[in-house]
């Protein structure tokens, strides 16, 4: 998993509530094998046409958000089903923190397993951060993590919560995975332990 | 030490750590993978070049993609992004050393009904699969449950789980079940009596006469749907029958291994006084064949009853009612016996051993289908061979079924099995979810006889009457 220190980047607006995991990413796109390469498909429906042709509205198909690394959206982000393959899309797409006033639990906590940055902020931040997204391509908006900041491109600043833990895991890039191969020892020993024990097992 | 639960003692004896907050870290003795859930946990590996760290423990099967049709061989019968999951795993399984089956061997088949017949399933074990219907390995005293994409990478790359210990609940099922009542009756009644949240947090103990009473095909399919009831897992302890079906399976131990496993094994049960957080006591003569009428598991109810009202309902329950009816196409007050069938599926985890396609052929036998469309799936290669063998298929063929090879097939539309919208099936699976068998099918489920009975007169049955019981 990438680290997650401070981005500074372009932000997309996304003034909607309740943005779900099908809207990320629709269910034909799950018979997928990898992780990777579902951004092409993020917010396939909002973003393409039944042919296949892009919607110029949608706010990933203008100019001046085609790169944007953020996100700032309205409530509940991430809510309905609990695919991995949502944040999987946005992290391809090249998302790497979503700003939003409350997250899905399940969404939540699959950024994090996948080096994305999920901030939480009140209304009045959000709603100067949209604007802020809305001034386009020069504007750029800059996150960072160790201090719990995101701060404008006019300059002003929001401070924001993180687990103590999680933002621990994101600042080293340790996944799960990571960490509980730092506990490797204690794995090789209860192996040791189980072959005595239950030597068919 | 206090006394403990079945769930404690194996919770306890794979505990690898336990951080200040209750967080453990959980040994894993089986890991079954199938094609769905696995190819992004295998590039999680390949990225970050990391090894499976138990092959051994590690097996694989494709069921969800693979057609059932016998001309399967044929790469034209599966669409491409089918076929590429299925060769994903055929690489995966390769490149990384695990146990495999593959669609050409005879032993291929749903992962839940293959890990117990080759005998990885063993009692006392912990055993995950990225896959909900895990809960069916529970059968065996066992404590196995479905997990996520990350988590099967987590457990790839350390055979272990991260976990929090669930809450233990007693379902117990006192007395003997009457004929024509079977497993299928009992986990549906189950699921109908607590909802489908009923079980969320906890790890289910069945227990009880009934339950000991049924063979070991019947406990896999009660513990099967746990799942359907919102519980992690469910359990039920070894006994003489658990350990008759192990012995001489082909992983199973063999010599002074399988006395030392034995031995183990026969301390796994619940200690007298343990502690359970909650308990449910149903009486086995009380359990009818029931078949389900809504969109949810929990939408159950004997054969001999009608379509229920919204107004029967409260609460949240009222609206779910009605978009159910709407959705299956029942009114209120129909009796449930005149529900026109128009397809029969008998297969899936839930009900796809040989013992499920014994209780349908004896229902079938020397009769023919009334249903347009009628399909047996079985389990797995071995099921469809002994079924062979024991004379079942061509009970099958005579009566108009088509006979099929084993996979997931109809249970989920994810292959070329699926319903057309507003068909109508009665089926041995254990989803009746909007759009579970292809999008706008309508599903009712029930048990393998049941399922046979509708095939014969071309509507829901109760199973009794074709047996000469009287109710
Ligand atoms: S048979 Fe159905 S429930 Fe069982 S593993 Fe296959 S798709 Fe899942």
């Amino acid at each position: 998993m990438d680290k997650f220190t401070t981005l500074t980047g372009i932000a997309a607006p996304m003034p909607l509530v309740n943005i779900d995991t099908d809207m990320i990413i629709p269910k034909q796109f799950l018979k997928t094998i990898q992780r990777s390469g579902l951004g092409k498909n993020l917010f396939d429906e909002m973003r393409y046409t039944l042919d296949g042709k892009e919607i110029p509205d949608f706010v990933l198909n203008q100019p001046a958000y085609r790169k944007a690394e953020i996100i700032v959206a309205g409530d509940n982000f991430g809510c309905g089903s609990s695919r991995e393959h949502a944040p999987w899309a946005l992290l391809d797409f090249g998302i790497r923190c979503v700003i939003a006033t409350s997250f899905a639990d399940i969404f939540y906590n699959n950024c994090f397993k996948n080096g994305i940055l999920p901030v939480v902020l009140p209304q009045e931040a959000i709603d100067h951060l949209m604007d802020d997204a809305r001034k386009g391509a020069n504007a750029r908006m800059t996150v960072d993590l160790e201090s719990q900041t995101v701060t404008a491109s006019d300059g002003k600043s929001f401070a924001f919560e993180v687990d103590a833990f999680k933002k621990h895991c994101l600042m080293n890039g340790l996944d799960d995975i990571g960490l509980t191969l730092e506990k490797a020892a204690s794995i090789d020993s209860y192996e040791a332990k189980a072959a005595t024990l239950r030597p068919w097992a | 030490m206090a006394p403990r639960t079945l769930y404690d003692k194996i919770w306890d004896d794979h505990v690898v750590h336990q951080a200040e907050d209750g967080t453990c870290l959980l040994y894993i003795d089986r890991h079954l993978v199938h094609e769905v859930t696995s190819p992004q946990a295998f590039e999680g590996l390949r990225m970050t070049g990391r090894k499976v760290r138990a092959p051994e423990k590690t097996i694989a099967v494709p069921d969800h993609n693979v057609p059932t049709t016998v001309d399967r061989a044929n790469a034209a019968t599966m669409t491409e992004d089918s076929r590429i999951q299925v060769a994903a795993l055929d690489k995966n399984a390769k490149d990384f050393g695990i146990n495999y089956y593959p669609v050409s061997d005879v032993r291929q088949g749903i992962v839940h009904i293959v890990g117990p017949e080759q005998g990885w399933t063993l009692p006392g074990m912990t055993v995950v699969c990225g896959d909900s219907h895990t809960a069916t390995h529970g059968a065996f005293g066992s404590l196995a449950h479905g997990i996520g994409t990350s988590e099967v990478e987590h457990v790839l790359a350390t055979q272990t789980l991260i976990q929090r210990k669930g809450k233990n609940m007693k379902v117990e099922i006192t007395g003997s079940l009457r004929p024509g009542v079977t497993a299928k009756d009992i986990t549906l009644s189950v699921i109908g009596a607590t909802g489908t949240a009923g079980g969320t947090g906890y790890v289910i103990e069945y227990c009880g006469q009934a339950i000991r009473e049924l063979s070991m095909e019947g406990r896999m399919t009660v513990c099967n749907m746990a799942i359907e009831g919102g519980a992690r897992a469910g359990l039920i302890a070894p006994d003489e029958k658990t350990f008759a079906y192990c012995m001489g399976r082909p992983h199973a131990p063999k010599g002074a291994k399988w006395e030392a496993a034995l031995a183990y094994w026969k301390t796994l049960y619940t200690d007298e006084g343990a502690h359970f957080d909650k308990v449910i006591t149903i009486k086995g003569e009380d359990i009818a064949p029931v078949v389900t009428w809504g969109t949810s598991p929990e939408d159950v109810l004997p054969i001999t009853g009608v379509v229920p009202s919204p107004s029967d309902f409260t609460g949240g329950k009222v609206e779910a009612a009605q978009r159910s009816l709407d959705y299956m196409g029942l009114t209120p007050g129909q009796k449930l016996t005149d529900i026109a069938i128009d397809t029969v599926f008998i297969g899936s985890c839930t009900n796809g051993r040989i013992e499920d396609l014994r209780a349908a052929a004896a229902i079938l036998k020397g009769k023919k289908i009334k249903v347009k469309r009628a399909m047996v799936v079985p389990g797995s290669g071995l099921v469809r061979a002994q079924a062979e063998e024991e004379g079942l298929a061509q009970i099958f063929i005579d009566a108009g079924f088509e006979w099929r090879l084993a996979g997931c097939s109809m249970c989920l539309a994810m292959n070329p099995d699926q319903l057309a919208p507003g068909e109508r099936c009665a089926a041995t699976s254990n989803r009746n979810f909007e759009g579970r068998q292809g999008r706008g099918g309508r599903t009712h489920l029930v048990s393998p006889g049941m399922a046979a009975a509708a095939a014969i007169t071309g509507h829901l049955t109760d199973v009794r009457d074709m047996m000469g019981e009287t109710v």
